[in-house]
């Protein structure tokens, strides 16, 4: 997969849906017959990718949620790693 | 032990169905349970299990699309914050059906094929369904559902696995799962015209991996092979009373889609009990709970809290003791028993096939009076 660009816009890919379930106090994936449970930063992560946000956006905010700097190569593996699973999908 | 919630939760509707497969796991007793549960009913059990974290739901039977209240039941799920499975034979959806259900929240729809040949497809359902089954994948990629394209395989359509595989990409499917027959119900009484001998099998495996290799991330392709073949059971369930919670059509509660087999299983019904008693207290959901039920080899195996000595209804199909370990096991003392099934089912490929048992009510009134005379094959 070539490299994810700053100005693209993930989105949960269409037939998934992102939840937070309070039985099993996390967010979840849910998808045709299954379920990912995610933990608390890929939680974080997916929730802000709407297709609306850009990467640098959701870095950006996270990085303020979480009083934090330096999260972008974090950020943008998991993304990258989300995107190849098909979880996450680029909008125009 | 702690207990965590029901996460998968599968409602069979109905044992009606148009049609009349051979591998079917539906019991053989079908025509002889109670009448279906209510609009009422199934939405009360929608709403006690969401409480109790249930997130994955199918809708399946028979036919689910035998219900005219599916799509309310649907509506109500979706509201409540389910991920919507429907799993169908796809007789009985109309365009109108479909839209009304992507209307009311349905994520996502099953379809099973029985084979890529209008010919065998209604052979093996005894019905002329095959065409209508194709306008059905055609209207599910129309209105942009994901499309899980579902066959079993078994000695008659194996062999077809590269023609069914490329029948799915014709359709447009992104997931294809290529699902052994598993012995229970109508297929425990075909067994021996079922099961696919072992080079078969290799050749079916090997062509699915060329069809992955050639179709990269567009497909996932599942291909599950039979426990039969197997050494090591697979971990039923993820352990019975673990995630997974059945409810049959007339509302019995059931730990595993073929449980109402088990003997002494003393089912509790939704009627009388609700969900979370059911659940965490009921005697039957207990039982296999854990591992204090094992009995040796599993007992202290260290594989036990992997597979969870495997199949409670394999258990006792093929021992006669439903807390024995899965024959499927290479270390269980009944593994004989299984690997002389396949020995047979190798014999009887190479010889005169003896007709098949279709599902069927009427032949489901015989089949319970013949078992009143008879013991259960084992």
């Amino acid at each position: 997969m070539s490299e994810l660009a700053d100005t693209a816009r993930p989105a949960i890919a269409r037939g998934l849906k992102l939840q937070w379930e309070p039985a099993q106090e996390a967010h979840v994936l849910l998808y045709p017959e299954g379920m990912v449970q995610l933990n608390g930063s890929a939680g974080a992560i997916l929730s802000r990718c709407d297709g609306v946000r850009t990467v640098a956006q959701i870095v950006a905010d996270l990085e303020q949620s979480y009083g934090a700097t330096g999260l972008k190569d974090d950020i943008t593996a998991f993304v990258t790693l989300a995107l190849e699973r098909r979880w996450l999908e680029l909008r125009a | 032990m702690s207990v965590g919630p029901p996460l998968w939760l599968l409602l069979e509707l109905t044992y009606r169905c148009p049609l009349h497969c051979v591998f079917c796991y539906n019991p053989t007793e079908l025509a002889r349970t109670g009448a279906e549960l209510a609009t009422a009913d199934w939405i009360r059990v929608l709403r006690e299990a969401r409480s109790l974290g249930s997130v994955q739901l199918g809708l399946s039977g028979g036919e689910p699309l035998m219900r005219e209240d599916l799509e309310a039941l649907v509506a109500e799920a979706h509201a409540l914050g389910y991920y919507i499975n429907l799993i169908t034979s796809g007789v009985g959806m109309t365009e109108e059906r479909i839209g009304a259900l992507k209307r009311a929240g349905l994520d996502h729809i099953q379809l099973s094929f029985q084979d890529s040949t209008r010919e065998m497809n209604d052979f093996l359902s005894s019905t002329r369904t095959f065409e209508l089954k194709a306008q059905v994948a055609a209207l599910i990629r129309k209105y942009d559902y994901p499309m899980v394209l579902n066959v079993v395989l078994h000695r008659l359509n194996i062999d077809h696995v590269g023609e069914i595989l490329e029948m799915a990409e014709r359709m447009g499917a992104q997931y294809v799962e290529l699902a052994n027959t598993q012995y229970y119900g109508w297929a425990w009484l075909n067994r021996a015209q079922l099961l696919p001998s072992r080079a078969q099998l290799t050749r079916a495996e090997e062509v699915t991996q060329r069809f992955r290799e050639r179709v990269g991330g567009r497909m996932q392709v599942y291909f599950v092979v039979p426990d039969y073949f197997e050494t090591r059971p697979k971990a039923c369930m993820n352990g019975l009373g673990s995630v997974f919670l059945a409810i049959a059509p007339d509302g019995t509660a059931l730990p595993c889609h073929a449980a109402r087999m088990l003997p002494g299983l003393n089912l509790p019904n939704v009627r009388e009990h609700d969900v979370r008693a059911i659940w965490y207290h009921s005697a039957a959901f207990n039982q296999f709970r854990g591992e204090a039920w094992m009995k040796e080899p599993c007992r202290h195996c260290p594989e036990r809290s992997k597979d969870h000595g495997g199949c409670r209804c394999q258990a006792y199909l093929l021992t006669g003791d439903a807390a024995n370990a899965d024959p499927v096991c290479e270390l269980s003392p009944h593994h004989d028993r299984v690997v002389a099934a396949v020995a047979e089912a190798e014999r009887l490929a190479a010889a005169r096939p003896a007709p098949l048992i279709f599902r069927d009510h009427r032949i489901s009134i015989a089949v319970e009076a013949a078992h009143s005379v008879a013991p259960r094959p084992s």
